[in-house]
């Protein structure tokens, strides 16, 4: 495959002699990239002296097609945003049509969409902790994690019907409302029977010598530059940012609980890793919170048309996802589809830094800086 | 922070905003000409808004409209900045060095909207083929694989 112009300039020394220097090609489909992505390293024996990431393959064209959908006929593209959280697309979306047509959301809705929403969290981090195992050779790791992210596609399953795109999240409130009692019961089952295997995992991984001495010290992020690059979610927080949109600028009903940010110290990819971990200890007491207050009533409101048309004008909203803060962008010209809509995706703003992160590091490392930000590429390219 | 707090304390730091700014559903506007867009989002970078959090295009027809949001994480607000862009000459001076975190956003624009960003370190293709011709975001742009679809009720 060709380089693209810019990609193939050959660096040199100071005193104008060429750079010794090997550039490896990595992906697009390969699979430590977590998806398709490529990445150009050139590399000086095994140290990276620069790395580019190439991005786009699984570029779908998606704010083009909402413009061509009316606003109902946009959720299931929102589900094919980001894969491992849909949940979150769905809710962002469904966020924006909400302001933008003034609908008002029943209590229960919001609340089952905190609820399932800090499901997801938990199913998103433990791909995310599972696969940072994996990509430092303990594939042990990604087991025990998908033991967790499994338990929560089943109660999904049971909730909505699907495992991966829910399309759950919906104008004016949710799709169902709990399908009995007994659900309710399972998810606090489930609380209680995660809280020991997180325990588990961060003894086994963790607490491990071997992991300390492969993350610890390794694509260090100071906080001033993760603010500066736009990273945002727990690779912000990693590096010692307590910035939690949930907290600062709660949404939906996010002020009604006391939750811990959970904050780094180093910001390297250890930290990425256990502080998404431990956000799961806190998605875990949300839940409860939540089910706890939440009431009997209507899941979706009254009188939402199947054919929405917002007043002209333009919204943004954001909320906190799995990645940092997701946001969608839609303005309308009074119709019934949308004249544009954009998605301000963090895995796309969070992957622009891993580039210029990776200098100085060996090619194997490379792996773990680009795997610590939690890619998913069907939310970087759209 | 409520957008009525946010504009009165920018306006207490820097008085030539005012006839610039706007408050709209609980949201801070500021509107400025593309020349003074870069003039502007340093001096709100110097007034603490130190994340930049998006920048998009929407095609208003007889010419480009930029967004940028930025973001304050020590004020907890956010700011709007919006200029217009004609279609034939569009462009604008870039963020970048200002903000790291402004290059994808803008190569993004670069190629969906084709935009040209001034001064930006890298402006090339991101999300559509390197030798892809047009803009495919404009409105203006013609696929033969876009199908239109019925309203269904």
């Amino acid at each position: 495959m060709p380089l693209e112009p810019g990609a193939s300039t050959v660096p040199v020394n100071e005193d104008g002699s060429a750079v010794r220097e090997t550039v490896v090609n990595l992906g697009p489909s390969h699979p430590s990239t977590h998806g398709v992505c490529r990445v150009i390293a050139h590399l000086d024996g095994e140290i990276v002296t620069r790395a580019e990431l190439v991005i786009g393959y699984l570029h779908r064209g998606i704010e083009k097609m909402a413009e061509h959908r009316t606003y109902l006929q946009i959720m299931p593209l929102t589900d094919r945003l980001d894969y491992v959280g849909s949940m979150y697309a769905n809710w962002a979306y469904c966020q924006a049509v909400e302001d933008l047509a003034g609908i008002v959301v029943p209590e229960r809705a919001e609340y089952l969409r905190i609820i399932t929403c800090e499901l997801q969290r938990i199913a998103s981090h433990m791909m995310s902790v599972g696969s940072t195992g994996n990509d430092a050779g303990a594939t042990t790791l990604f087991v025990y994690a998908f033991w967790v992210r499994e338990q929560v596609l089943t109660l999904f399953e049971r909730l909505c019907g699907s495992r991966l795109t829910y399309n759950y999240v919906r104008p004016g409130g949710v799709s169902f409302d709990t399908p009995d009692d007994a659900w309710i019961d399972e998810v606090r089952a489930f609380c209680k029977a995660a809280l020991p295997r997180f325990n588990e995992i961060d003894r086994l991984f963790f607490g491990n010598v071997i992991t300390k001495g492969r993350t610890k010290g390794v694509g260090v992020l100071s906080a001033e530059d993760a603010i500066n690059a736009s990273v945002t979610g727990p690779s912000l927080r990693a590096s010692g940012v307590d910035f939690d949109l949930r907290r600062d600028e709660p949404y939906s009903l996010y002020d009604r609980f006391s939750f811990n940010v959970v904050v780094g110290e180093n910001g390297d990819v250890f930290d990425r890793a256990r502080c998404r971990l431990l956000e799961c200890y806190e998605s875990v007491r949300l839940i409860q919170l939540a089910l706890d207050q939440m009431e009997p009533g209507r899941v979706k409101a009254e009188a939402v048309s199947r054919l929405i048309a917002p007043p002209v004008g333009e919204t943004y909203k954001t909320l906190e996802s799995a990645r940092g803060t997701l946001g969608v962008f839609l303005a309308s010209d009074g119709g019934v589809r949308p004249w544009r809509m954009k998605v301000r995706s963090p895995a796309f703003s969070n992957l622009g830094i891993v580039g210029p992160l990776c200098k100085g590091y060996t090619i194997s490392d490379l792996i773990m800086i680009l795997g610590s930000f939690d890619p998913v590429f069907g939310e970087v390219d759209r | 922070m409520k957008a009525e707090e946010l504009s009165s304390r920018l306006l207490g730091y820097w008085p030539e905003l005012s006839d610039l700014c706007s408050i709209e559903k609980n949201r801070m506007l500021i509107k400025v000409r593309s020349e003074t867009v870069h003039a502007t989002i340093s001096k709100l970078k110097e007034l603490g808004f130190n994340q930049f959090e998006m920048v998009t295009a929407v095609d208003r027809g007889a010419d480009l409209e930029i967004i940028y949001v930025l973001h304050s994480i020590p004020m907890k607000a956010s700011v709007w900045v919006r200029t217009h862009v004609p279609r034939d000459a569009a462009e604008v001076a870039s963020m970048a060095d200002l903000y790291t975190g402004a290059d994808w956003p803008e190569r993004e624009v670069y190629d969906l909207f084709g935009i040209d960003f001034i001064d930006h370190p890298d402006m090339r293709r991101i999300m559509m083929p390197f030798d892809f011709v047009g803009a495919p975001l404009r409105k203006d742009y013609v696929d033969e694989n876009i199908i239109p679809r019925p309203d269904y009720i």
